[in-house]
């Protein structure tokens, strides 16, 4: 069994079949990559992954346990991290805030010992920094972190995003188009740091992305979708040479001309 | 025959509750915002209607004054939303909520200022004036309520479905930057709409002196139409329709037939029940955020 | 400007940023303590309102400011707070166990009928706390057995170790009563804001997807804000009821909620600080309408109480000012103008400027 199994999964919207039978598995410390044309049901992958969705059918398992039906707040304890395409961080919060909010799932405290500020939440509070310092460190973001995001400009707030996940210390990470927006010189970084997590932190990664050359550079494996259905699967050479990710990119020969 | 005499009285409450409960919907279809001096909109109606219409004050004639009042109020809601509502455009919602529910103090001072705080009567052409079928007595203001209720909402629902500005209205709600890059003028929009709930606030508000005095609390109505609103699902014309004539049917009967405060109680408790069970409200639409 | 190097991260979880805010607050607190001593018993009560009224404004901050939900009936939590009080000290149980009490039943209470409520997004939610306004307002009366119903009820005179707090009594006592409940709430209240509590809520507020996401129970943690909310609220409803004496439910008209959402709005959303200032204003501002009517009479003979309603009236006026003018309210506003002359001559204009942000639906069609 993988460490991540998703088999034969859907979700329909009424009529349409937003992904329809994508079965595909990841191996613990790879980097899987979900390439595809616009609608093509990446994103919803990660939403049905992260239980935003319910499944019309399939299994969803990660490192042994069915999360099919579990509640979305219960996905994060078991180790799953995501970032979001369009930047979900908490505005008026600093980015410190923001990467502490990221180690909700490791705190041991209740509220009546939150609000009587006993020793034992001081000392909860002194790791939880340690540990956000860290992620800090790693991502460069030292010269933020005591500003509000509403301030910030995109391209920092896509890495404080990223940051926010790290912080959760997670097993299988899920980067939703984490290039998009950036420049190229920030992209061949997330290149770097995609690496150093997989490296330095044994993470596993999941990754939907646009950016060919990044996806080529990091991924171990990539799956193309159209339509929310699997075209291919295989290296990243591969897939790229395969006719019909290349008709579903470009239009059929006989449609372009 | 009791029980048709509380429900023909019931429908025709329910059918103002039902018109202020259609301002609401108005400006929620348009701006996702909601405006909670709709109520004391209504009051503000039904007394411009009144200083048109009583012999005491300018004494035109019935017909005239209730056009002329409603013109005043689509004026008057328009400027609302042209100097102070525009003022709050991109704020959090809950920022409408408090700014409306201040507007709406505001509202009731001017009134009370002008017309008193005792008691007034409207004189309408239906007053006292009743119709007999079979046994139960029905007045001409319940019947005028009910024929006209129906036609307003059928109007706008109408309105709504078809007219462009009916249309623009609903884009501008669903999403606002979309609909200027397409070339909605949504600030214009919001006003016109604004405007348009203020006329329709002025209908309930006459219907309203057509059964009995005024003063310038009327507006606490606001709080049942509300209800209504929320019952029928804030998106929905007919839902608040529904909704306005399911409390007002519901409330005669509780205070008749179950002990104490019960019937004052009735529409929230009636309410709070569709919010838990159905949120969307009973004519409900999917709600879901999109990341 | 004053730099602050931080050298630990104890200085960073601190309560203060550093050591002269220190100061201000245990000078602030030594003058509120020794303020019977140099006040008249008229101002004296002035400031026990000013009090208890902060105490209910952080109670509703929690849940506006904090986590994100309006309520507008929040006079129906000062309502139960005060009834629980009142009947069980009728019934022979001493204040000291009565008052917490007070508080935890009416917290128990709003986060019970929260678990439904916090389903719904803002203004539905908003609706909904109105709605459960009206109910427990019948219900006071229906109860008239318990609660006194349109008779009112009678709060029993405070005596803690045979020492009298009694607001009439003994005045300065109960002010040092209700100084030590607010400190003590101040203090639970940041020392939650400062932690993992404090910060799910934020969470919430800011963006509900991401909580989730992020493995926090959003159902639950707002729940939780709404029975720490109440809760606050009950406890300030207690006092109010021991404040005024003998009292019916027309004390927690749906004006006093409205009044709770002018002190925090107007105070400013998001600050602790922002429930006191709020409160000062709501407790100051009818005075000043009190001397200028006088003044107006006395001098121009224009009798001003003539006109009822004037004082919603401006304070509906302030409130519309505010939300337009100064989101941020009276302390956001102090923030401002504490930078301008920190970084002076160097502020710039724009420095505060809001980003623009579209309405996007929620609905999905």
């Amino acid at each position: 069994m993988s460490f991540l199994d998703i088999e034969d999964l859907a979700v329909h919207f009424g009529g349409v079949k937003a992904v329809d039978g994508v079965s595909f598995s990841v191996e613990r410390g790879e980097v899987f990559s979900i390439i595809g044309p616009n609608g093509a049901g990446k994103s919803t992958i990660f939403n049905l992954i992260s239980r935003l969705y319910r499944p019309t059918r399939g299994r969803i398992r990660f490192d042994g346990q069915d999360i099919t039906e579990l509640p979305a707040h219960r996905i994060a304890p078991l180790g799953i991290a995501r970032t979001f395409q369009n930047i979900e961080l908490f505005d008026h919060s600093t980015v410190l805030d923001n990467l502490l909010m990221g180690r909700h799932v490791h705190r041991t405290t209740n509220v009546f010992q939150d609000i009587l500020f006993l020793p034992r939440v001081r000392r909860e509070e002194r790791e939880h920094r340690q540990r956000v310092e860290q992620v800090i460190e790693f991502l460069e973001l030292e010269a933020y972190r005591k500003k509000t995001i509403a301030g910030l400009p995109y391209g920092i707030r896509k890495i404080v995003e990223v940051g926010r996940a790290l912080a959760l210390a997670p097993k299988l990470i899920l980067l939703d188009e984490p290039a998009s927006g950036l420049s190229v010189e920030e992209s061949r970084e997330v290149a770097f740091w995609i690496e150093d997590m997989r490296r330095d932190m044994g993470l596993t990664v999941l990754m939907v992305e646009h950016d060919m050359n990044l996806v080529a550079a990091v991924s171990d494996r990539v799956l193309a979708l159209a339509n929310g259905r699997p075209l291919a699967e295989g290296a990243p050479s591969e897939v790229q040479a395969d006719p019909a990710v290349r008709a579903a990119y470009l239009g059929r020969r006989e449609v372009a001309v | 025959m009791e029980v048709l005499q509380l429900l023909v009285g019931g429908i025709a409450s329910g059918c103002i509750y039902g018109l202020v409960a259609l301002g609401f919907v108005l400006i929620y279809k348009a701006s996702e915002g909601v405006n909670f001096a709709q109520g004391d909109m209504m009051m503000l109606g039904a007394f411009i209607a009144l200083g048109f219409a009583n012999t005491d004050q300018m004494g035109l004639p019935f017909g005239l004054a209730v056009l002329l009042a409603m013109a005043t109020m689509f004026v008057i809601g328009y400027g609302i939303e042209r100097t102070v509502v525009r003022q709050i455009f991109g704020q959090p919602q809950f920022a409408l909520v408090i700014l409306t529910i201040a507007l709406g103090f505001v509202l009731r001072f001017v009134a009370g200022s002008i017309w008193g705080y005792t008691p007034l009567v409207l004189e309408t052409p239906l007053a006292g004036r009743n119709l007999q079928f079979a046994g139960i007595v029905v007045s001409l203001s319940d019947i005028v309520t009910i024929i006209a209720t129906l036609a307003l909402t059928l109007l706008l629902w109408l309105f709504f479905a078809f007219s462009r500005l009916g249309l623009a209205a609903k884009a501008s709600s669903q999403n606002q930057m979309a609909a200027y890059i397409v070339g909605i003028p949504v600030k214009r929009v919001h006003s016109l709409i604004w405007g348009l709930s203020g006329a329709v606030a002025t209908v309930a508000g006459v219907l309203y002196a057509s059964k009995g005095t005024i003063d310038p609390n009327i507006g606490l109505l606001g709080i049942k139409a509300f209800a209504a609103a929320v019952i029928g699902g804030m998106g929905s014309l007919p839902g608040a329709l529904m909704g306005g004539i399911l409390i007002g049917v519901v409330e005669p009967f509780a205070s008749r037939y179950l002990p104490g405060e019960i019937g004052l109680m009735s529409p929230y408790i009636i309410m709070l029940f569709v919010l838990t069970t159905r949120p969307g409200g009973l004519f409900s639409q999917v709600r879901m955020k999109k990341v | 400007m004053r730099v602050v190097f931080k050298t630990s991260y104890d200085s960073d979880i601190d309560l203060h940023e550093h050591r002269g805010k220190r100061v201000v607050t245990g000078m602030l607190i030594a003058f509120m303590a020794a303020l019977p001593f140099f006040v008249g018993d008229y101002y004296l009560a002035e400031a026990t309102n000013t009090l208890i009224w902060a105490l209910a404004g952080m109670g509703l901050m929690l849940l506006v400011g904090h986590s994100g939900q309006v309520s507008l009936g929040h006079a129906a939590f000062l309502a139960i707070g005060a009834y629980t009080d009142a009947v069980l000290m009728g019934a022979g149980v001493p204040f000291l166990i009565a008052f917490p009490l007070a508080g935890i039943i009416t917290g128990l209470f709003g986060a019970f009928v929260a678990i439904p409520a916090v389903r719904l997004s803002g203004i539905y939610l908003a609706i909904a706390t109105l709605a459960l306004f009206v109910i427990i307002e019948e219900c006071i009366i229906l109860l008239a057995p318990i609660t006194g119903g349109v008779g009112g009820i009678f709060a029993p005179a405070i005596e803690i170790f045979g020492v009298s707090f009694d607001r009439y009594a003994a005045l300065s006592n109960f002010y040092w009563l209700v100084l030590g409940v607010v400190i003590l709430v101040t203090w639970g209240y940041a020392n939650a804001m400062r932690s993992a509590t404090g910060r799910s809520f934020l969470a919430v507020r800011d963006s509900e997807v991401s909580a989730r996401m992020l493995g926090i129970n959003v159902t639950r943690t707002r729940s939780l804000a709404f029975g720490l909310s109440t809760g606050m609220t009950g406890l300030a409803g207690a006092l109010m009821g021991h404040y005024i004496g003998f009292f019916n439910y027309e004390l927690f008209s749906i004006f006093v909620s409205i009044n709770l959402l002018l002190v925090v709005t107007i105070g400013g959303l998001g600050f602790i600080q922002g429930a006191f200032v709020g409160s000062i204003l709501i407790t100051v501002v009818p005075q000043l309408i009190a001397i200028l009517r006088d003044t107006a009479n006395a001098s121009l003979g224009i009798d001003l109480s003539a006109i009822p309603g004037l004082d919603t009236m401006i304070f509906s006026v302030i409130l519309i000012g505010f939300i337009i003018y100064e989101p941020s309210g009276l302390w956001g506003r102090w923030l401002k103008i504490r930078a301008w002359f920190e970084l002076f001559p160097l502020a710039r204009r724009d420095m505060f400027r809001r980003q623009k942000t579209y309405l996007k639906t929620e609905r999905m069609r």
